[in-house]
């Protein structure tokens, strides 16, 4: 039953990264504190994708200089994915915690308990 | 020169906006009118591309495709890197072309109104190149082939959308749905890309007809399907259906009247991105009736609790956005009826192709009359100060143009003829009672409640008694007054000649998202 949970160990701990986060997003009120999980969220993400393109045994992806056929190289488009996706998520988390502090600014308040303006 | 640009039109339809806009950020110091001029620019020469674009794929009858650094048509995956993917590819075929038309449409008007309405708001210098960037990612989710590409058009509209939304910063409640908008945004965008990294690590590729040939080679997995339901849920959440539908009637309330135009056509691009991924990637190889069933689900309950949440509304602009959510289930309805016929030629041929192309027909009329809609009641709110229809009252004697816009977009929601939303929801009505009467008796029935919530919308705004408070409002200035034309003008147009609009554009859009042979022998394949 666990077994197969070791093997893709890598997996399987940004799984536990991302529920953590998920867990967070719901279960805290403070607007910082649903950041913090967005930003574990993302993280989970950006490691899932890292570990899909490993190989066991594997060189990094520099084709240069190699013979023909190149030797087993782990898999270097997951990367450069996950660059972009950490660029983007530096932008959304700079963005969202100005936000907050706007909210906060006008309201006082980061628990978002208090952010029932808005419901009918 | 002409044949370069042409050739490169792709990639200048998303690059001249956004040079305009650091241009516009670099331009910082110069005067309003000078960036004003580079504003009006950007958008001018985007929304000049892609209606060039849409024009040669509809009328050749082509696909355009640009692979961004290669020469020509080369292929996807160069030669010297071990088969890697790592090119990106633009592919505009009838369906991007035909959602294209409306988004370089309203990206220009509301970008004009913009220009008077949110004049008197200060930095201007953030929220022109803002607007520029919204545009460039509008036309790069239309355009793309790549899903990877996608998620990054996807962020730069969330992230250009959400600024815009806080734009007004007159009390908390901007802040509070800008940020709402940008989480929900930031984690479905998070779990959609962990569907393509699926993919990806499936089928070594990222391109959309690449990946939608493996899958008819090797077959449906379990994985496969596991990643579509990853992508698909925060799709339709962007779009906005129920249950993910919360976001809506905070965001479109709240964002400044020009941006809440336009953020319809960004939210219609996720919906077109639910129709490609299920009609051309996935759905030809599996049954796809649970999903079918799912889709007219969610969209009967959209129809239906979008329209009587806004029957108890008093905020005009918070009344409109929740009937934006009841909208959307009928594009919804007619997609997903057809999604579960994709296996049962002869009911497609019967009405299920009608049905899809009535749904876009409706994406496309839905955008230019809800967005109507939005620039009549912001030049309501901009003139009177207030959104609350209990005080609003008697303004078709102050503001007889502007009154006469917002009847003819109510008129059009509420599907009167012989205005456009007439044209799209009889197509759907008919094709979708020879599947089941009873959706489409529903569907008549939230009209018919569209048409009672906005005969008392425009009662209590324009026709009771002129209330003293109000006698100095005027209609808005030309640069305001004259968007408002023209979209009411093309909502008439199109109301008028609903057989011409079908044939030249919808169907053939319809085939485009049916027939998939076409887009999978794109970029060197052999389907």
């Amino acid at each position: 039953m666990l077994k197969p949970l070791f093997l893709n160990l890598p997996i399987t701990i940004a799984m536990v990264v991302l529920l953590i986060g998920l867990w967070m997003m719901l279960r805290r009120r403070n607007l910082i504190r649903i950041l913090m999980g967005l930003s574990l969220v993302e993280a989970g993400v950006n490691l899932f994708l890292v570990a899909l393109g490993y190989r066991h045994d594997a060189l990094a992806p520099i084709y240069t200089g190699q013979p023909d056929p190149p030797p087993l190289m782990v898999l270097p488009t997951v990367q450069a994915l996950t660059l972009t996706a950490i660029v983007i998520g530096l932008a959304t988390t700079a963005m969202l915690l100005s936000f907050a502090m706007a909210h906060h600014r006008k309201t006082g308040s980061l628990d978002v308990e208090d952010m029932r303006r808005l419901r009918e | 020169m002409t044949a370069f640009l042409l050739h490169h039109a792709p990639a200048l339809m998303v690059g001249l906006p956004l040079a305009c806009a650091f241009l516009l950020l670099a331009a910082g110091h110069a005067g309003t009118h000078t960036r004003n001029h580079i504003f009006l620019t950007g958008l001018a020469l985007g929304a000049a591309t892609a209606l060039l674009l849409a024009m040669r794929v509809l009328c050749n009858g082509e696909i355009v495709q640009y692979v961004f650094g290669a020469r020509g048509a080369s292929p996807l995956v160069p030669g010297n890197t071990g088969g890697i993917p790592i090119r990106i590819a633009f592919i505009i075929d009838a369906i991007g072309a035909v959602l294209l038309i409306p988004a370089a449409i309203i990206s220009t008007l509301s970008g004009i109104y913009s220009l008077r309405s949110e004049e008197s708001t200060d930095g201007q210098t953030y929220f022109q190149p803002l607007f520029l960037l919204l545009t460039a990612g509008v036309y790069g989710m239309f355009a793309t082939g790549d899903l990877f590409n996608f998620f990054v058009f996807l962020e730069i509209t969330s992230m250009a959308g959400a600024a815009l939304a806080a734009y007004r910063l007159d009390g908390p409640e901007a802040t509070e749905a800008a940020f709402k908008y940008a989480a929900v945004s930031t984690l479905g965008a998070l779990i959609y890309l962990m569907g393509v990294g699926i993919l990806l690590a499936e089928h070594n590729a990222l391109n959309m007809a690449q990946i939608a040939r493996a899958i008819m080679h090797s077959g449906v997995t379990t994985l496969d399907i596991t990643a579509f339901g990853l992508m698909l849920i925060p799709l339709l959440l962007k779009c906005g259906v129920f249950p993910l539908h919360q976001w809506v009637p905070d965001v479109y309330s709240r964002a400044p009247d020009p941006v809440t135009a336009f953020l319809l056509i960004s939210s219609q691009a996720s919906l077109y991105a639910v129709f490609r991924i299920s009609y051309t990637v996935i759905g030809p190889f599996m049954p796809l009736a649970p999903l079918s069933l799912l889709l007219v689900i969610m969209a009967l309950l959209s129809m239906f609790i979008g329209v009587t949440m806004a029957l108890v509304q008093h905020d005009v602009k918070r009344l409109i956005s929740h009937h934006a959510v009841s909208q959307t289930g009928y594009m919804l309805l007619g997609a997903g009826v057809c999604i579960g016929l994709l296996d049962r030629p002869d009911a497609l041929a019967a009405f299920g192709r009608e049905a899809l192309a009535g749904s876009l027909f409706h994406i496309v009329n839905y955008a230019l009359y809800n967005s109507l809609l939005f620039l009549a009641a912001g030049a309501v709110i901009h003139r009177t100060r207030t959104r609350d229809l209990n005080q609003l009252g008697g303004l078709a004697h102050q503001m007889p143009w502007t009154a006469a816009c917002f009847g003819i977009g109510a008129l059009a929601i509420a599907g009167i003829p012989p205005l456009s939303g007439f044209a799209s929801k009889w197509v759907i009505y008919t094709s979708v009672f020879r599947y089941s009467p009873l959706l489409s008796i529903i569907a008549m029935v939230v009209s018919l409640l569209t048409l009672a919530s906005f005969a008392k919308v425009f009662h209590s705004m324009f026709l009771s008694a002129p209330r003293p408070r109000f006698a100095e409002a005027t209609d808005p200035p030309p640069a305001m007054l004259l968007p408002m034309f023209i979209l009411a003008l093309l909502t008439l147009l199109i109301g008028l000649f609903p057989g011409f609009m079908m044939q030249r554009l919808f169907l053939p859009a319809a085939d485009a998202l049916l027939h998939n042979a076409p887009y999978l022998s794109l970029l060197g394949g052999h389907p």
